[in-house]
């Protein structure tokens, strides 16, 4: 027999839970291994969620963070042979300084043309012996700049200069910061799923010990409302008093984290970041809600059972 | 108060009560009699709608028992106090405690006052702080009347009280449901034992129904 959700008065659950229990709490005998679990339980779901919290943030950061430092500059490459170069370039840097929505363009000296091939050619690597193009930064100063029409103008003007505006770069690393974003947030919404059945068989192997406590209840004329809330209570308790420790030992393990610069960039922004750090302080609240709603689903259907 | 008109109910198979017809009448003392298993029990359980008729026609409180919410019949169990042969407690909850149940359940403040006069009405004031396992079954009979009537319920039903309780423990909680009756509450009582009937309608007006064969009878002077 189904719960009869239609009958239940929320409001009244709601003034059960926040108001002091006194002795209508203690109609539900204490119970050992289903509180423990239930805490242990909401601790564990509650620490993880909140790495998969930050995560999520964090990949959200990223994908911002990405997008809009390429998308501040371009670069444009002055490859011909070599006795057109210097031409070439010069040519291009005049194409450059008139074209609008840009800024001031920057020739890459050679020390940094060589830091750049560094990884690829170690640093012994003469670099001024290798026919190495010339690399111009362009930051993007306005809305008005056409990438398209530069394009053109360059090739019209200085066909050795090639136009990159980092789209290919950016697009997958775009694409890999935003769904790393999404699987933190499902990742969220599988340990909130998670933790609801596993309190619903908390709540419902409590239910099922405590079967004649329910009958006796029911039989002096308990209504439904005031069994369930007892559970209820309980659960939601235990629920949110587990999430707060787990929910305090992940912040804890995350503040532990290796910073940016230790990390070598590996662990890039993986954490909170100023009010970010309230973020996580809702996972108690969260895991609270997810308490009450299944516990009061597993009661009901349970009293359901019982006339 | 409880009325049925040629009610009938089976457990799923043949019926084991037909064309029952019964009113209790307010402020009457009543025995329900018969031999095991002829339905005293499904007909108490009836009366506090722990199970629905299959046939006829049944009201509480002028309330036909069929269209009652769940709520409705937690409400209808507050004007009905139940003692059970084997009455259950709350293991956990000292026997005051296990008393006062129905007033908590509902929402109403204890008095602890009047808790003390109903414990010692019963005679039970020196085991307010005992778990109900340590009752003797004199004890908890007496424990459950208590909180049967914590309430002030009109009607009391009682299923087999003394069944596992010697004559003279026996008597004194039938003491209890005569006082109980003589102040105003209606009172039925199954029990298989005649002498117990017998002794009781020495000391009140009863009316004695008697179960056979499904069909309800008043029964004969001789009780």
């Amino acid at each position: 027999m189904g719960a009869d959700f239609r009958g239940l008065n929320l409001k009244a659950m709601w003034h059960g839970l926040v108001r002091d229990g006194g002795a209508g709490d203690r109609i539900v005998p204490p119970t050992g291994f289903t509180a423990q679990l239930t805490l242990f339980s909401a601790g564990a779901m509650a620490f993880l969620a909140v790495f998969a919290l930050a995560l999520a943030l964090a990949t959200g950061r990223l994908a911002e963070r990405w997008s809009s430092e390429l998308a501040g500059s371009v670069t444009v490459r002055v490859s011909a042979p070599m006795d057109e170069q210097a031409a070439q370039t010069q040519t291009t840097m005049q194409v450059l300084s008139t074209t609008p929505g840009a800024g001031q363009p920057r020739l890459l000296p050679p020390e940094e043309v060589a830091q750049l091939l560094t990884p690829w050619f170690g640093p012994d690597m003469p670099v001024d012996a290798l026919p190495v193009p010339a690399l111009i930064e362009l930051p993007i100063a306005g809305e008005d700049f056409d990438a398209q029409g530069l394009r053109l103008r360059l090739e019209a003007e200085a066909p050795g200069a090639v136009l990159d505006d980092h789209t290919e770069w950016r697009r997958p690393l775009v694409t890999a910061a935003h769904r790393l974003r999404v699987l933190g947030i499902v990742s969220l919404l599988l340990i909130a799923a998670a933790s609801a059945s596993m309190i619903t068989l908390a709540a419902k192997a409590a239910l099922a010990a405590n079967g004649q406590v329910i009958r006796v209840l029911r039989l002096i004329g308990a209504r439904d409302i005031t069994i369930a809330t007892a559970f209820v209570r309980r659960f939601t308790k235990r629920a949110a008093v587990g999430a707060t420790v787990g929910t305090l030992c992940g912040m804890a393990g995350i503040a532990m984290l290796p910073g940016m610069n230790a990390a070598g960039g590996f662990l890039t922004g993986l954490g909170f970041q100023g009010w970010g750090w309230l973020l996580p302080l809702l996972i108690p609240v969260v895991a609270g809600a997810v308490g009450f709603f299944a516990t009061r689903w597993a009661a009901l259907t349970m009293l359901g059972a019982v006339r | 108060m409880i009325e049925m008109r040629d009610v009938g109910f089976g457990y799923g198979g043949a019926d084991l009560l037909s064309n029952m017809t019964l009113t209790l009448q307010s402020g009457m003392f009543h025995f329900l009699t018969g031999p095991s298993g002829s339905g005293k029990t499904t007909l108490l359980r009836l009366c506090y709608a722990d199970l629905l008729p299959t046939s006829g026609e049944m009201t509480a409180f002028g309330e036909d028992v069929r269209q009652l919410t769940r709520d409705g019949i937690s409400d209808l169990r507050r004007r009905v106090g139940v003692v059970h042969q084997d009455t259950q407690f709350l293991d956990h909850l000292p026997v005051a405690e296990n008393v006062a149940l129905p007033l908590t359940i509902s929402g109403q403040g204890v008095d602890m006052a009047a808790l003390r006069d109903l414990l010692g009405w019963v005679g039970l004031s020196q085991h307010a702080r005992a778990l109900p396992p340590s009752l003797s079954g004199g004890e908890r009979q007496r424990a459950a009347l208590a909180r049967a009537v914590i309430l002030s319920p009109d009607l009391v039903l009682a299923d087999e009280p003394t069944g596992n309780l010697d004559w003279d423990m026996s008597m004194r909680l039938m003491q209890l449901l005569i006082e109980l009756n003589k102040s105003g509450k209606t009172v039925l009582v199954a029990t298989h034992d005649l002498n117990l009937i017998r002794a009781t309608k020495a000391q009140v007006a009863a009316r004695v129904l008697r179960i056979a064969n499904g069909t309800l009878h008043l029964a004969g002077a001789d009780l």
